[in-house]
Formats: structure tokens, sequence, C-alpha cells
């Protein structure tokens, strides 16, 4: 995947993040950001976050990889979009 | 030697009067849940003592003596009492587990009003549910809630304050908003506190039931008795003890557990404000040497999910006793948490009406992996005939938990609900809704609610409540919502729908239902799963019959469908 598309698709997920889970006053909020650990999605919530990822990328993440890991920032989400994506 | 020492004696010699007279508290004379856990503390020398070690989630560490507590909650008290708030009125505590949480709780206490804490992810729908009962009259909060508080506050016309504690963030105070800041204003040397007996409103806890909205369990001042001497006995807390209790305090865990049993005693806590991630949990006990730790059965699954390898990069010998409260407890988390830790989680069994904990596991005690444990001394516990409601001695067969109605934490009555409150003694019993059996040794081994609540990660969630809420989404036609077990949180929320003509099913539509019960009620709330379906299965009468989607889901025997509607 090129620079240009990687970047289009962080933004997509962390514009869905911001707009579904974060309320509009946060600030700072990148792709780096905590997700899990900062209490900004919980555990609970992960799982709409999963079926966001699956119906937009049309991909099937496993259960077992969908960890509080590897939900914690966009950038690791895409790494792992990434993996599914053919 | 634990605190408690020999169950045995202390079943035979048992008195409440232990925890009276070691909290010198009489009969008749005034007794303050906020001034028992800060003013008295220091009044016994420990001013100086540690009362909280915070760390947030961006690395924020604070630390408070109990001095810093009894100014800090003279502070709020008076900064509430100012603005015309007294005895009785209702404040609801809507914040993350920041330190002014805490401290607020014990302000509110010392002002004689009743503190209403709400978990801070509740959605709008579901906070105003809660301060619409209790006609409330205040909400103290954080600027990160305020636009949930904004979409409700014009249908609560009993809600006159609404304060911001982090103030200084806020763009622009709207309607009602007042904002007040710990560290900017000067503390309050001396506070009268409000004189409150033993009656005294205390605490109002929501809880969810099968049908009906969410009950206000209200708590008086006296559960402190139940609550100081179950800390010392059952969790075993000692002076030099560090004490970290993972509950919320928008759950009657979080209060109980994770204010007033620890600092009653005054012992050191902590509290780690962020999401769960095992590596992070394992550094926060190894950095502050966490010698009691207080848990739940999800988080410990959790634990056992994230693997052994983890554990060993962090030094964890600090702890020196583990209990677990929410759900059952598992036998393989306890045997995994010998295995890792060297200890064996101590199960405990309580329930928001009960206020303190009711049947457990003893330090000293032989515990048998999977079971609840016995009850606490001063607790009539049985299990009774769910028909007959008397007493089963037969062993092994499963009836409904019950209690004696009398120790200290009981619950006074369920706000503006008594006729509910009276439902739940039957008998001379209080029944509890779970499900257990007793064993030949008297220890209780848990089966299962009694009806259709939902114990999603040791939190309650009515199935009415998800069912109305769905309902309300413009493509939801019919809906009914059952519990699906699940690996880590036991438990999850299923929703079955039919979808209203012109809507269509697909998983973007899942995905938008999912969100819109997330934001309207709390993501405890959310259905994990969305199933369509053509019809609902409905009694002769129209009535959806859960306990057949129940069934379907645990791989059950349906039972009798005789009056199953034909299609």
């Amino acid at each position: 995947m090129d620079e240009k598309n990687l970047i289009e698709m962080k933004d997509l997920v962390l514009n869905y993040i911001i707009k579904e889970y974060i309320d509009e006053d946060e600030e700072k909020i990148t792709y780096d950001t905590a997700l899990i650990s900062s209490g900004y999605v919980d555990s609970f919530s992960m799982v709409s976050l999963l079926v966001f990822l699956e119906n937009k990328f049309k991909i099937k993440i496993p259960s077992s990889k969908a960890t509080p890991e590897a939900f914690n920032t966009v950038n690791k989400i895409v790494d792992l979009v990434n993996q599914y994506i053919k | 030697m634990s605190n408690i020492g020999s169950y045995e004696d202390r079943l035979k010699n048992f008195a409440w009067s232990i925890a009276e007279d070691e909290l010198d508290y009489k009969s008749g004379e005034i007794i303050n849940i906020g001034w028992y856990c800060s003013d008295r503390i220091c009044q016994k020398g420990k001013a100086d003592k540690i009362a909280l070690y915070y760390e947030g989630f961006e690395g924020n560490e604070k630390k408070f003596t109990f001095n810093d507590v009894r100014l800090a909650s003279n502070t709020i008290g008076a900064f509430l009492k100012n603005l015309g708030l007294k005895n009785e009125d209702r404040v609801c505590l809507f914040m993350d587990r920041i330190p002014e949480l805490y401290f607020a709780f014990l302000g509110v206490l010392k002002i004689g009003a009743v503190v209403q804490p709400l978990f801070s992810a509740f959605g709008d729908e579901s906070l105003f549910v809660r301060l619409d009962n209790a006609q409330t009259r205040a909400i103290i909060t954080q600027n990160k809630h305020l636009s949930k508080i904004r979409k409700i506050r014009e249908k609560l016309p009993n809600l006159e304050f609404i304060i911001v504690v982090d103030q200084v963030r806020t763009k622009k105070t709207e309607n009602r908003e007042i904002g007040f800041s710990l560290e900017d204003t000067p503390p309050v040397e001396k506070f009268t506190i409000f004189p409150t007996k033993a009656e005294s409103p205390s605490v109002l806890h929501y809880t969810s039931g099968t049908t009906g909205q969410p009950k206000g369990v209200k708590h008086v001042h006296y559960s402190l008795i139940s609550q100081y001497l179950t800390t010392k006995w059952v969790l075993d807390l000692r002076d030099d003890d560090i004490y970290w209790c993972t509950a919320d305090p928008g759950w009657v865990t979080g209060t109980s557990y994770g204010i007033i049993g620890p600092w009653s005693l005054g012992v050191t806590q902590c509290v780690l404000d962020s999401g769960f991630s095992a590596p992070a949990w394992y550094k926060f006990i190894e950095k502050y040497k966490v010698t009691m730790w207080y848990s739940a059965p999800t988080a410990i699954r959790s634990l056992m999910k994230a693997g052994d390898e983890v554990v060993k990069n962090y030094n964890l010998s600090s702890l020196r006793h583990l209990a677990s409260v929410g759900e059952p407890l598992n036998s393989e988390a306890v045997i995994w948490s010998e295995r890792i830790f060297g200890k064996q989680f101590h199960d405990t069994f309580w329930q928001t009406e009960t206020g303190s904990i009711m049947i457990t596991n003893y330090p000293g005690m032989k515990i048998k992996p999977g079971s609840m444990g016995k009850p606490f001394p001063g607790i009539t516990g049985a299990i009774v005939d769910s028909k007959t409601f008397e007493p089963i001695l037969e062993t092994g067969k499963v009836g409904l938990i019950a209690f004696k109605p009398g120790w200290p934490a009981m619950m006074r009555t369920y706000w503006n609900n008594n006729e509910k409150y009276r439902e739940k003694f039957v008998n001379g019993w209080y029944l509890s809704g779970d499900k257990a059996t007793i064993d030949s040794d008297g220890y209780f081994w848990f089966i299962g609610r009694d009806d259709d609540v939902i114990n999603t990660a040791g939190h309650l969630v009515s199935p009415f409540e998800v069912e109305s809420a769905l309902l309300e989404h413009p493509a939801v036609g019919e809906s009914a919502v059952v519990a699906k077990p699940d690996e880590v949180n036991m438990e999850v929320v299923k929703a079955f729908i039919t979808l209203k003509p012109g809507f269509t099913a697909s998983s973007d539509l899942e995905l938008e239902i999912m969100n819109f019960i997330r934001k309207k009620l709390s993501s405890l709330a959310m259905p994990q799963e969305i199933e369509y379906m053509d019809n609902l299965p409905k009694t002769r009468s129209g009535k959806i019959m859960r306990r057949v989607l129940h069934a379907r889901e645990w791989g059950e025997e349906i039972g009798d469908i005789s009056t199953l509607e034909n299609d």
C-alpha cells in the first residue's frame, strides 16, 4: 500500500473513532493516541469498532486478533486491518 | 494470622457491636461516613499517612494524605452547602475515576446529602432515567461528560446545579452550569458536618431488574458497620497494606469497598484511571507494591487470556491477598491465580441491595475452587425453595439464595418504589434473585440468576431497558434481548430484532443499531451481536418468549412451548 492510501486509511479510522467514541471537545487525538488504555474506547465498545472495520474494509478479523493491544492506537488498528486486506 | 482468625469462633461469638465498638459508635449517636473516612482517621494520628495514590491514563500521578482527603471533602462540602444544597438532597457524581470523585463522595455525605454515583460511560438516556427518578438536585461532572447532560437537562426541572470540576477546560458555561476547581479553592479547615444518624440516607446506587426502569437502592450511614467489618475480615486489610480495588465507584463495589471500607480503616489505596491492559495492570501492582487486590472475574479471565508470559516481566511479590467480586469466579481462574501469583482469588458474593459482602471465602479458610464460600458471621444465609420459600436442607438441591433481613448495610428501600422493595422479602427472607446449592460442608455454589437480568462483566443489564431502547430506533419493529455466553465477560447482550417495512437487514444497519444503543444507554448494554428475525417467538397472547431465545443461545432444552404461537 502506498503512503497516500495508508494516510487516507488512517484518517478514515481516526475520523470514525472521533465521531463515534470521543466527545467533541476532546483534543489531540492522533494516530498514536492510546485509545483502549486511555479509556476512550472501552472493551465493550471495541466490538462495534471491529464491526466497523470489517464492514468498511470487507474483511474478517478473528476475535483472537482483536485484542486491546491491537486496537490501542489508530496505527496499530491499521496495521491489523492491512494483514487481512487481500 | 488473618484479621478474622477462626471463622468458626467468629460465628459463635459474633455481634455487630464488634464493629460499633471499634468505630467508637454508640446507638443513637451521630454517624457520618464522610467523617469516619477522613476526620476520624486524622484524629487517630494518621493525618500524614497516604490515603490515595492516583494514576491517570496520561501517566498523571498524584498522592493525597488523609489530611488532604479531609480538607478536600470539607472544601467540596462547603461549596455545595453555599449553593444551598442540604441534607437528603440527591447529588449525582458523574465522573471518571479522578480524585475529585472520591473527595466529592465524602463531601456530599458530610453535608448530609445523598450521593448518587453513576457510571460515567452511561449514555444520555441511562443518565436521564436515573436523575429523573431520584429528582437529583445537583450533578458533579467533568467537561468531557457535559454534552450528555446538556442533552437532557431541559427535561430535568429538579436539576438545579451542574458542577464542572475541570472548569478551566470548559469553553463556556451554559445554563445551570458552575465551574469548580478544587485546586483553586482555598481549603476549608473547619467544617461542621451534618449530624446524620444511623438511618439517615447516604448512598443511592441504581441497579437493573428484569422489568421496569432501573431501581434506586437506598442505603444509610449505618451501612458503615457492615462495610468496615467485612473489609477488615474478608479483604483482610491491615494498617500497612496498599490496597487496589479495581471497581469504578459508579457501581456499589467501588463505593462500599473502593472508598468506605478502606478509608474507614485508615488504609492506603490506589486508583488507576485507565482502560484495561494486562501489562498496565501488572506494572501498576509492581509500581505501588499492591498487597491486597480486589478485582472481578472478567478482569481475571482477561489476564488469563493475555497469557502467562507477560506476568514474568513484573515483580508481583508484594501481593498478599486476592479477592474477586461481581460474577461467579470460575474454578479455572482460582487455579490459575494460585499458579501465577502463588495466591488464590477469594470469591465474594453480594449485591447492590446487600451493600456489603454476604457469602465469601475467608483468609485461612480452605477454598473449594468455583465455590462462593460461606455466609459472613452475623449473616443468616440459606437456599430456599422457589415455591414454598422454606429453606432447603438437602445438599446439592438448587434453590434461591436468601438472607434473613437485618444486617447493617441492607438496603432500606428502592427509591420511590416501596412496592418493589417489599416484593424482595418473602416468608421472612430477603430474596437475592440468584440461585445456588449448598454442599455437605456448608459451601454455597452459584448456579445462575432466577430472572432474565444479564450479568455482563459483573454489571447487571436489564433486557427490558435494552429492548425498549431498541424500539426507539427507526428500523426496529420488535426486539428481544437475552444473555449470550461469553468466555471473558461470562455473559454479553444479544438482541434479536425484526425490521419495520422498508428496512433491509445488513451489517451496516447492525453497526448503526449497536452504536445507537451504546450512546443511548451504555457500552455494557450495547448488543454484542444482533440477529435479524422474520418473527420473534411469542405466546398466543402476543408476549415475546425470551426464554426460547435464551435456551437457544445456551444450548439448553427449550422447555414447555405449549403456549408458543403458531406461525
